[in-house]
């Protein structure tokens, strides 16, 4: 009860903290203090991606089936909720109109992200029943495949623009972007804190043997699944109803390769490593847009042209340096103030010492600290 | 208790077990002993329905279980400690004795039968919050084993637990499979230590190449000379 309070009041605290952001990004600003539309696009982009991060680390990193088509079930979320809008937007704001300007165009965006988030949980069930079958590499591939073949779809729809694009109403903001960044990171860590979690985390952990304790290993691969792909679709109708404009370039593989980095990054199987990579991997690249330019005898070398160069090299390092990600299987919290980091709770013991009791590292240890002492 | 009728398995066109017929009576502990390829895992697949038979059927309790996916057998009462151990590595012991208790939901008997799990093997009670995967080996079979009990099973089906372990462990290993057999559990184990596994035993079946050469009462066959010379290397 307590801790559900405690939930509720941080939710609400969050909330409070969109709004005033959101009111600042909004062109006429809040107490005169407008962000410009660069860092407003930006701040909107970062909640996509986490909604995004989070939900394939539902996939990934807790259930350990490794899917890299998230962008096809974004871009079902994305066409089918804005067909709906571009065809039928204008009407339901018109018999919504009682509620005022607003009060219409939030009851239109909610009605589209439900129905984006149906489309893509069908297409992630239809997807996943048959190639969760698979297993490793052979899942990635096949799920590349059918992320191709649900952009290639689209691109030859003609009523969602085909190859010209797609205008699209711009019912979403900042605002309706964070609150849905929230309610995913809040409805991820309860599936994972859940039965259902232990669950999918033991199905990573040894598929076997969660068949052996009785769990139903097909039926929750495929849960969790349609789960993401849910998520990734309600993503895909923010992008969509923010960006305004739509095309099938926006969905290619580069961009699941994308989502994938930041889990990677971030570390596979940890919420808030989750949402440190959705983050770093959108502004990276922006932050090294702005490096200098530097002077080579007469002409100027810019090394911002370098960026990607410099991004990739980041990313490289990171794998080499933590390939467990940045917070591995952690989580960051405020917990992390008040306790000193303990070594044997760390989760890169698992690769170096696997199979050494701790008792002998200890004892290792302390005849090591006794022998330091002579 | 437990049934193999006439079970034949083929992996493709090779034939892993041909005519295996085998019992488990209620209380028993009946031990399948072999050399390596000899077909015990095929066997332990076959009853966990891994694999399905290509002739015969496999009973349980009098209901034909070949062919009914391996997570409805628990709460058939079938529990089952995989080989290689399959403990949940990133998880902790005590969560992974949660796991165990997976299909139940009386929080009352999961916490005295997880009270039982750290009395038979105390030295989990030491690693309670240890994650799985930094244990020994041998600790880890004692994860594995006290975990397939956790679902409170009729039947325990133990896939060579003294696998790569060392004598001192294994002995632990096997002193607690006759305190689970004490408990009335009955117990299939599959064993490549056959030396021991007779001494635990009331029963024994002897696998070569797919098929049962022989059988009986364990004392006895270790007392067979052909025993002695192939399996317990006398």
């Amino acid at each position: 009860m307590s801790s559900w309070v405690k939930n509720l009041i941080v939710g609400i605290v969050i909330v409070a903290v969109l709004y005033v952001v959101n009111a600042m990004l909004s062109s006429s600003g809040f107490f005169g203090l407008g962000v410009d539309d660069y860092q407003g696009r930006l701040l909107a982009f970062i909640a996509i991606n986490i909604i995004l991060a989070t939900s394939l680390n539902l996939i990934n990193g807790f259930t350990g089936q490794f899917s890299i088509g998230h962008a096809g079930f974004m871009a079902v979320g994305a066409y089918s909720s804005a067909y709906f809008t571009v065809n039928y937007g204008k009407a339901l704001e018109s018999s919504f109109a009682f509620m005022g300007e607003i009060g219409a165009a939030s009851v239109v965006l909610l009605i589209a992200i439900v129905i984006g988030a149906l489309v893509a949980a069908l297409a992630g069930l239809i997807v996943g029943i048959p190639s969760l079958r698979l297993k490793g590499d052979y899942l990635a591939i096949v799920t590349l495949g059918f992320a191709e073949i649900i952009r290639i779809v689209i691109l030859n729809i003609d009523a969602v623009g085909g190859a010209t694009g797609y205008q699209v109403p711009g019912y979403a903001n900042f605002l309706w972007i964070g609150i849905f960044a929230v309610i995913t990171v809040v409805v991820i860590h309860n599936i994972v804190k859940s039965d259902t979690g232990r669950a999918l985390i033991s199905i990573r952990e040894d598929e076997l043997a969660a068949e052996a304790m009785g769990v139903n290993t097909t039926r929750y691969k495929v849960t969790s699944f349609v789960i993401g792909s849910a998520f990734a679709g309600i993503a895909g109708v923010l992008f969509a109803h923010y960006n305004k404009f739509l095309s099938t370039n926006d969905f290619q593989f580069i961009r699941s390769f994308e989502i994938i980095i930041m889990i990677v990054i971030g570390g596979m199987g940890s919420m808030t490593g989750a949402i440190l990579g959705a983050i770093v991997v959108t502004l990276l690249p922006e932050i090294l847009r702005q490096l200098p330019g530097i002077q080579i005898g007469d002409s100027v070398f810019q090394v911002a042209d370098l960026r990607l160069v410099i991004f990739a090299l980041i990313l490289i390092l990171t794998m080499i340096l933590r390939p467990q990600g940045i917070l591995g299987t952690r989580e960051f919290g405020l917990s992390w103030l008040k306790r000193p980091r303990k070594d044997s709770e760390g989760d890169e013991g698992d690769a170096t010492d696997k199979g050494v009791p701790i008792a002998q590292q200890s004892e290792a240890k302390k005849m090591q600290s006794e022998e330091d002492k002579k | 208790m437990l049934t193999l009728e006439n079970v034949s398995v083929s992996y493709g066109a090779i034939e892993a077990l041909t005519d295996i017929n085998l019992e488990v009576g209620a209380g028993e502990v009946v031990t399948l002993i072999g050399a390596n390829g000899a077909g015990k895992t095929t066997t332990l697949r076959t009853i966990t329905s891994l694999l399905n038979p290509r002739i015969g059927r496999v009973m349980f309790e009098g209901k034909q279980i070949s062919g009914i996916p391996a997570h409805k057998l628990v709460p058939m009462g079938i529990a089952m400690s995989p080989e290689g151990r399959g403990v949940f590595a990133n998880l902790t012991v005590r969560e992974n004795l949660e796991m165990g208790a997976y299909i139940r939901s009386d929080k009352k008997g999961i916490a005295a039968d997880m009270e039982r799990g750290f009395r038979m093997f105390p030295r989990l009670k030491e690693r309670e919050s240890q994650k799985a995967g930094t244990l020994s080996g041998g600790e880890q079979q004692m994860v594995a084993m006290a975990r397939s009990l956790m679902s409170r099973p009729r039947l325990l089906l133990l896939d060579e637990p003294s696998l790569g372990l060392a004598p001192l462990v294994v002995h632990t290993i096997f002193e607690a499979i006759d305190e689970i057999r004490a408990e009335g559990t009955t117990i299939l184990l599959v064993e490549q230590n056959a030396n021991a596994a007779l001494h635990h035993s009331d029963r024994a079946y002897v696998l070569e190449s797919g098929r049962i050469v022989m059988q009986g009462d364990s004392r006895e066959l270790a007392n067979d000379p052909r025993v002695k010379e192939a399996y317990l290397g006398e």
